[in-house]
């Protein structure tokens, strides 16, 4: 039993993160904001060249061969940069579900994955549960579902309608396009459990990066606390508004566990990953807005401008919130596995025994 | 990161549970605050020591186990899971007991941990004053040093289990010029001695679960002190750091009553799911004790591998204090017009120990450092916000 990351993976971490802190800040992203695109080449190249790209590619493809759980940490500093490229979505989404594919897919795979790996192709994935796709505009191939078939179609067999979100860096279309055998990669009953174990995939991406916005709210918004002076103090000072980040950090400390814990069980195939996904993409998602709910209202008013950039986090948590299944749905997807009569609950169940 | 448990781990578990299984009372005790339960509690750690299942993170020479973290967890689980007593002497071996490992002398260990373990000496704490709660550096109580003896004057309260206790632990003030966390000495005390009285407090289920220690001209050897004159307040702080950190609350007591809350709902769901926020809040319980229970892994883990508890110690007192709130509350709710029922009531049937159980919950905010005193420090220590 040993619940702590490896000293690669922190090692990791720490450089991914301050390279995200140098090149991912909030005046990049507001100029990405400015651009037809909203993102850049330049900085996919970059993270191309970290390996990042490459982290989740099997190594007979070019790859690192590396699991969930190597990339969770840097998922999470993805998030606490507002990181507008596909990247999460792209190492702990698209890559796995193209991966998982049949060996008859073999050519399809080593085309595409060994171009990810090397960052000159991006990939999109429309998961049933997410109306529309993100970052379509950009992807060289897009995975699409046809009921419960899985397709792979190139960028330019699909017609795409831009639909504009709340987060400026948000980039969702609506995609049509036309099912062919020389689209279908995987049928029905094997595209059944690609798409559910996507869906457990996408939960905990969309986890990773809640727990980092969440991180950025407090940070920035403790910062203002000390910045704004009234009645002659730095507003941090008053409990109240202590207590509002208090409780915040709470909710982050933990959602810590939960969130390593789904992706420890995903990169394990663990009978759980089901339940700790969910799990973890509730604790993660509550931690990011109450983090924006309390965020703004100690940077009162002026938490309500466009200026300050609080919003960049805040709206990245409020957008997705319901990506990759609503709350509503990871409720009942642990209350169903809590109230099943074989299910095995108290001390001593948590792991298996 | 590697969830699994080793096959010595598992060994283990086996061993705890086979020793429950054999020794825990087919009947349960009476409340250790009432004075039978009492005794049949300090009788009860007894048996757990000659087991070696007193203190099973203590050394062996002390009769535990030296079993690391892990280990204490895996015993913790099994111990809730077996519906074991409650310790009745848990301000000694969970709180005092690792201060005295850090702070004491080699005479002060032998001579006060092997009583402790076999529940001989009762420990009462003796923190709060009637001025001094969540100020706790307003402490007034004073012990004059005379000679090779302190004489102690003053009041302590809130002090649980002091009613049956045979001794006290707490902090008082040596030097009168001081003020604040200064001057402060960790001293130990039988409540025996001459010019102590004990004044039991009932608490809300009219039991006297803790009382207040009145001290008159009380002599105290200067052996007593633990941790040096004028360092109590250090000496306190690393008691209060085990008792929001680990040891006070392990995660299975939780686990276990989300467990019986999720038992409670599917038996009443008809009626529960009147109100659809119910079968909400029972989820939410039992991720939330998975919470606790996976984040206290993970503490352990850390802690084996070299690294310290920090401030965010105080995170886990709000989050275990309140989720067992929620969990009674969403109990009483459940059980409707019969929540209220007392547990000696006819009609109770076996729902009664939910009301004891939500009762204690209401202390849970308040004890140990009250939640707003949490928050404080999260805030400023944790997040480095600006202090008052």
């Amino acid at each position: 039993m040993d619940f702590t990351f490896t000293e690669d993976q922190l090692t990791f971490h720490d450089s991914v993160k301050s390279f995200l802190t140098n090149e991912v800040t909030p005046e990049k992203i507001r100029e990405l904001w400015n651009s037809d695109s909203g993102r850049s080449s330049e900085l996919w190249q970059q993270l191309a060249e970290m390996g990042l790209t490459a982290m989740t590619v099997p190594e007979e493809f070019g790859g690192l061969g590396m699991n969930e759980l190597d990339f969770l940490l840097l998922a999470e500093e993805c998030g606490y940069a507002a990181l507008p490229e596909p990247l999460v979505e792209n190492v702990l989404v698209a890559v796995p579900l193209l991966s998982s594919l049949g060996d008859q897919q073999k050519h399809l795979k080593e085309e595409w994955l060994s171009k990810v790996a090397v960052g000159s192709a991006r990939l999109a994935v429309a998961h049933p549960s997410n109306p529309l796709v993100a970052d379509a505009h950009i992807a060289d191939l897009l995975l699409l579902a046809n009921g419960d078939e899985v397709h792979a179609v190139k960028a330019d067999q699909v017609e795409l309608v831009a639909n504009e979100s709340v987060d400026p860096s948000r980039k969702l279309f609506s995609v049509s396009w036309t099912p062919s055998t020389e689209t279908l990669v995987a049928d029905a009953a094997e595209g059944k459990k690609l798409w559910a174990d996507t869906l457990n995939r996408g939960a905990l991406a969309v986890a990773a990066q809640q727990q980092g916005l969440a991180r950025r709210i407090v940070d920035l918004s403790v910062d203002y606390t000390f910045e704004r002076k009234q009645f002659g103090k730095p507003i941090g000072s008053f409990q109240a508004v202590k207590h509002h980040m208090s409780n915040v950090a709470v909710k982050i400390e933990f959602a810590k566990a939960p969130l390593y814990r789904a992706a420890y069980d995903i990169a394990n195939n663990q009978p759980t990953a089901a339940r700790s996904a969910s799990h973890a993409k509730l604790a993660t998602t509550e931690a990011a807005l109450l983090g924006a709910k309390n965020g703004i209202q100690v940077h009162g008013a002026m938490g309500y401008t466009w200026e300050v950039d609080l919003h960049i986090f805040m709206k990245r948590a409020w957008a997705l919130d319901a990506s990759y299944g609503n709350r509503g749905f990871h409720k009942q997807r642990v209350k169903a596995a809590i109230l099943a009569d074989d299910a095995l609950l108290g001390a001593g169940n948590t792991f298996a025994a | 990161m590697d969830l699994n448990y080793t096959d010595s781990q598992k060994a283990f578990r086996q061993e705890v549970r086979e020793w429950l299984a054999a020794n825990v009372p087919s009947e349960p005790l009476k409340s250790f605050d009432t004075e039978e339960g009492f005794h049949q509690h300090r009788e009860w750690e007894a048996k757990l020591n000659d087991g070696r299942w007193g203190m099973v993170t203590w050394p062996e020479e002390l009769g535990g186990r030296g079993c690391d973290l892990i280990e204490w967890l895996i015993f913790e689980e099994e111990y809730y899971r077996a519906n074991a007593p409650l310790r009745v002497n848990q301000n000694g071996i969970f709180l005092l007991g690792p201060t005295l490992m850090e702070y004491g002398t080699e005479e002060q260990k032998a001579r006060f941990l092997p009583m402790m373990a076999t529940g001989e000496e009762v420990w009462a704490q003796g923190w709060s004053e009637p001025g001094a709660g969540s100020d706790m550096a307003a402490i007034r109580s004073k012990a004059e040093l005379v000679g090779d003896h302190y004489v102690i004057n003053g009041q302590k309260t809130w002090s649980t289990r002091a009613v049956w206790a045979d001794w006290t632990f707490g902090i008082f003030r040596t030097d009168p010029e001081s003020s604040r966390h200064k001057g402060l000495t960790f001293i130990l005390v039988p409540l025996d001695s001459e010019g102590v009285t004990v004044r039991p407090i009932e608490q809300l289920d009219g039991l006297p679960g803790f009382a207040e220690i009145f001290f008159d001209n009380v002599k105290v050897p200067v052996e007593n002190v633990l941790g040096g004159e004028g360092q109590g307040w250090k000496v306190a702080m690393s008691t209060a750091g085990f008792e929001r950190g680990l040891m006070l609350r392990s995660p299975a007591r939780f686990q276990e009553t989300a467990r019986r809350l999720v038992e409670l709902y599917k038996a009443n769901k008809e009626t529960a799911d009147v109100d659809p926020i119910i079968g909400d809040a029972v989820m939410q319980a039992y991720l939330d004790a998975e919470a606790y229970t996976l984040s206290t892994y993970m503490t352990a883990s850390r802690l084996l591998k070299g690294g310290k508890i920090g401030p965010e110690s105080s995170t886990n007192k709000i989050f275990w204090s309140e989720l067992d709130q929620k969990m009674h509350e969403t109990a009483m709710s459940i059980l409707s017009a019969r929540a209220e029922l007392l547990p000696c009531a006819p009609n109770a049937d076996d729902v009664g120990k939910w009301l004891d159980g939500f009762l204690f919950a209401q202390a849970g905010p308040i004890y140990a450092g009250t939640n707003e005193i949490q928050r404080n420090i999260i805030a400023e220590r944790m997040l480095g916000m600006p202090r008052a």
